[in-house]
């Protein structure tokens, strides 16, 4: 292993190892987290994790099953504080920003950190009003000729208003896996955030169907910083410019995608994109 | 009867072990039972239950067949002068027949042909004790050879009394299933009586309630005027008073429940709210009717509105108050079934906790919700007590839950409270009565349901 061993014995060895390697924080960063701890009760999920995410830059986040990628994530635009029972510490920032200041109010935040989760979860609405759902309650547009502009440039940009042109009024539900999940990420960009966070935004969704979110996402850096937990490998060499490899809550490495797939310096990394684990 | 009783079950017993003994000797013994088709307990259950269940039958026939018939012999056997009497005559005649019988005391003088009436009918009923017990004997031991001789290593013992067992149960649900047709059939048949009296046009839209029928052809101040609108008028009254108090307290509780309230705490308010849906609903109507009543009459007069002493709106209140809990627990759990994935959709394009509830969570549970509501209205329009207590009699046609309305259920209990005539307009009202609220709250159960259907369609 490529680690400066500490002389001090096997239990300070063990926390060194879990040490990020890699450049963690970026020269323009859009978010930072720095030195984050993650609790679900007495159980820490996340240890002292520092992450910097670049404007316009698609970050990958991988890891094994567990080992807090969706928990991280999560910490980005304050959704654990759902979660009874859920303790962060540490400091994430906005733009300069603490985004765990008392003072801060979360509703803003989570406009501007937008989240397309695992499982479709479209409205039980029509398609329309699922994609005018965020415009809506932040008055982003006035009702319609507005609105209708905005919906219908968000599923254009989600690669999804040729197929649901003609049935706005029908239930966002009725859609096939892939097009809620398109629904989904119109929806999300409707509000037009500055972050998108993604939680495996194609683990439900057949290969056409991953293809055309890829792209979707290759068309999004252009306007948006996106960070994506994903199980596949190939996906995350494809999209991302850099990725952040997670194990048991501790981040092992980050840095450029290229370097990470072909050049990793840890071992657990090694073993991880090389197959022989997790 | 316990003799014979005792009798079925200890062949029940017997038929058991001998079962069970035979399905092991016939594999020639214990080692070798796996040669059975199914366990030697399924052999026990096969015969006893070939034992118990004609003996049973033959036990419950008897005993609602038996009485009825001795009484035709006995009356058959009395003197002709004396069968000729008037109906009610003969019968407390035969009443004291019995009772001398049974050893008790007569309540006419006691006659020669009475005692040698009573005395025939003792030695008939020790007779009959005696056949029943010989008849089960005999159809017993005849069934249950015939079972003792199927049992086979092969017979498929384990199947077979599953099937009886899914028999018994389909029985048991069809008694369920055919009580309720029972009754609607004989309250439906009752009404139809009724309406060859009244015509059904007058009772549908007659505005004018007043059943005191003339008993007496020259008695003055008995109309009898059979019209329901008044009655019905008042049931809505006093429901909507109730639903305008219940839906929103009990729907808004539910929301502080499943989406505000820290889980400790729904954990005690969730049981403690139900805890008023145990109170009977005589409490509630003598609270209405002695506490609220007054108080609102007296808040009346202070702002110069008259309210009547009993009045709608103390019945509607307290009613309103009774089915808060069945609202709010039926739309905490519809609420609480809402999944959480869309919550999260929801607070993840920033919404604030008011605007998730009102967009996202209300609109998918609406259709539960829906039902509830609808359900508990069928409550409302059914509930008898409160009303009976608080609502008053007057049925006045009025839309002022100031005034004493009445309701149908309130004037099905003075219909058939007192003594009546079985077949006076008066009483048989009392069914078409029951018929209507049996029709209003079947179709408000069915447009429930459909709407519930409709929604669950349109939302998953
Ligand atoms: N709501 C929760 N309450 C308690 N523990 C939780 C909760 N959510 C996650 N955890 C725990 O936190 C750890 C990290 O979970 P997380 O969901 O972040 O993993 P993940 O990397 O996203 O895994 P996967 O790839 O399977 O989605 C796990 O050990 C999990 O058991
Ligand atoms: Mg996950």
């Amino acid at each position: 292993m490529p680690e400066i061993q500490s002389a001090s014995g096997d239990a300070q060895l063990a926390d060194e190892s879990f040490r990020t390697i890699g450049k963690t924080y970026v020269d323009q960063p859009r978010m930072t987290a720095s030195q984050v701890n993650v609790y679900y009760g007495d159980k820490q999920a996340i240890c002292d994790v520092s992450l910097g995410i670049a404007r316009n830059e698609v970050i990958a986040m991988i890891g094994p099953s567990g080992c807090g990628k969706s928990t991280f994530l999560r910490c980005l635009n304050r959704m654990n504080d759902t979660i009874a029972g859920c303790r962060v510490s540490g400091t994430i920032r906005l733009d300069q920003q603490d985004i765990y200041d008392k003072r801060l109010d979360v509703v803003p935040l989570r406009a501007r950190v937008g989240m397309v989760f695992q499982k479709p979860n479209p409205f039980p609405k029509s398609i329309y009003d699922n994609v005018a759902y965020g415009p809506r309650i932040h008055g982003l547009a006035r009702k319609g000729v507005e609105l209708d502009e905005v919906v219908e440039t968000s599923l254009r940009r989600a690669g999804l208003w040729t197929e649901v042109k003609d049935r706005l009024a029908a239930p966002g539900t009725g859609l096939s896996g892939g097009q809620q999940q398109r629904l989904c990420i119109a929806r999300t960009i409707a509000v037009s955030p500055e972050v998108i966070l993604m939680d495996e935004p194609c683990s439900a969704l057949d290969p056409i169907a991953t293809a055309r979110i890829e792209e979707l996402l290759v068309e999004l850096r252009k306007n948006y910083t996106i960070a994506v937990v994903t199980h596949s490998m190939q996906q995350a060499a494809r999209i991302s410019q850099r990725t952040a490899y997670f194990h048991l809550g501790h981040l092992i490495e980050v840095g450029e995608t290229t370097r990470i797939f072909t050049n990793p310096q840890h071992k657990l990394t090694e073993d991880y994109i090389t197959g022989r684990f997790g | 009867m316990s003799v014979a009783v005792l009798l079925v079950i200890l062949l029940g017993l017997s038929a058991f072990y001998l079962g069970h003994a035979r399905a092991v000797r016939t594999v020639g013994g214990a080692h070798s039972i796996r040669r059975l088709h199914s366990l030697p307990a399924y052999y026990g259950w096969y015969l006893a239950l070939w034992v118990i269940l004609p003996a049973g039958a033959v036990l419950l026939l008897w005993g609602l067949f038996q009485e009825t018939a001795l009484t035709a012999w006995i009356t058959a056997s009395l003197p002709a002068q004396q069968q000729a009497l008037p109906a009610a005559e003969l019968g407390l005649l035969i009443n004291d027949i019995r009772n001398l019988a049974a050893g008790n005391i007569t309540a006419g003088q006691v006659t020669p042909e009475i005692q040698a009436a009573a005395a025939q009918l003792q030695q008939w009923q020790q007779t009959a004790t005696l056949a029943r017990i010989a008849v089960i004997l005999a159809l017993t031991s005849l069934i249950g050879s015939l079972a003792w001789r199927a049992i086979q290593p092969e017979m498929r013992a384990r199947n077979r009394v599953e099937w009886i067992v899914q028999a018994l149960l389909i029985l048991s649900s069809s008694i369920a299933v055919l009580t309720t047709v029972g009754i609607v059939l004989s309250v439906l048949f009752e009404s139809i009586r009724f309406f060859h009296k009244i015509p059904i046009t007058d009772f549908l839209f007659g505005l004018d309630w007043s059943p005191q029928t003339a008993l007496r052809s020259d008695q003055v101040g008995a109309s009898g005027a059979f019209g329901a609108i008044p009655l019905l008028a008042g049931t809505l009254l006093i429901s909507g008073v109730a639903m305008l108090v219940a839906v929103p307290i009990g729907l808004m509780s539910a929301i502080y429940l499943s989406e505000y309230a820290h889980p400790r705490l729904r954990q005690v308010a969730k049981p403690v709210l139900e805890v008023l849906a145990g109170v009977p609903t005589v409490v509630y109507g003598f609270f209405a009717a002695l506490t609220l009543a007054p108080l609102l009459r007296g808040l009346g007069e202070s702002l110069g509105l008259e309210v009547a002493s009993e009045s709608a709106l103390a019945a509607g209140l307290v009613m309103g108050v009774m089915i808060i809990p069945f609202i709010s627990s039926l739309s905490d759990d519809v609420i609480s079934a809402v999944p959480q994935a869309l919550r999260d959709a929801s607070f993840g394009l920033g919404a604030t906790r008011s605007e998730t509830i009102r967009q996202v969570v209300l609109p998918a549970a609406l259709p539960g919700i829906m039902g509830g509501v609808l359900l508990a209205v069928s409550r409302a329009i059914g509930e008898t007590m409160i009303v009976v207590m608080a609502a008053g009699l007057s049925a006045k046609l009025t839309a002022n839950p100031l005034e004493a309305v009445t309701t149908v259920t309130v004037q099905i209990v003075t219909l058939l409270v007192g003594d009546q005539e079985f077949d006076s307009a008066k009483t048989l009202a009392a069914f078409a009565l029951g018929l209507l609220l049996f029709v209003i709250t079947l179709a408000l159960n069915i447009v429930a349901l459909k709407i519930v259907r409709r929604y669950r369609e349109h939302y998953e």
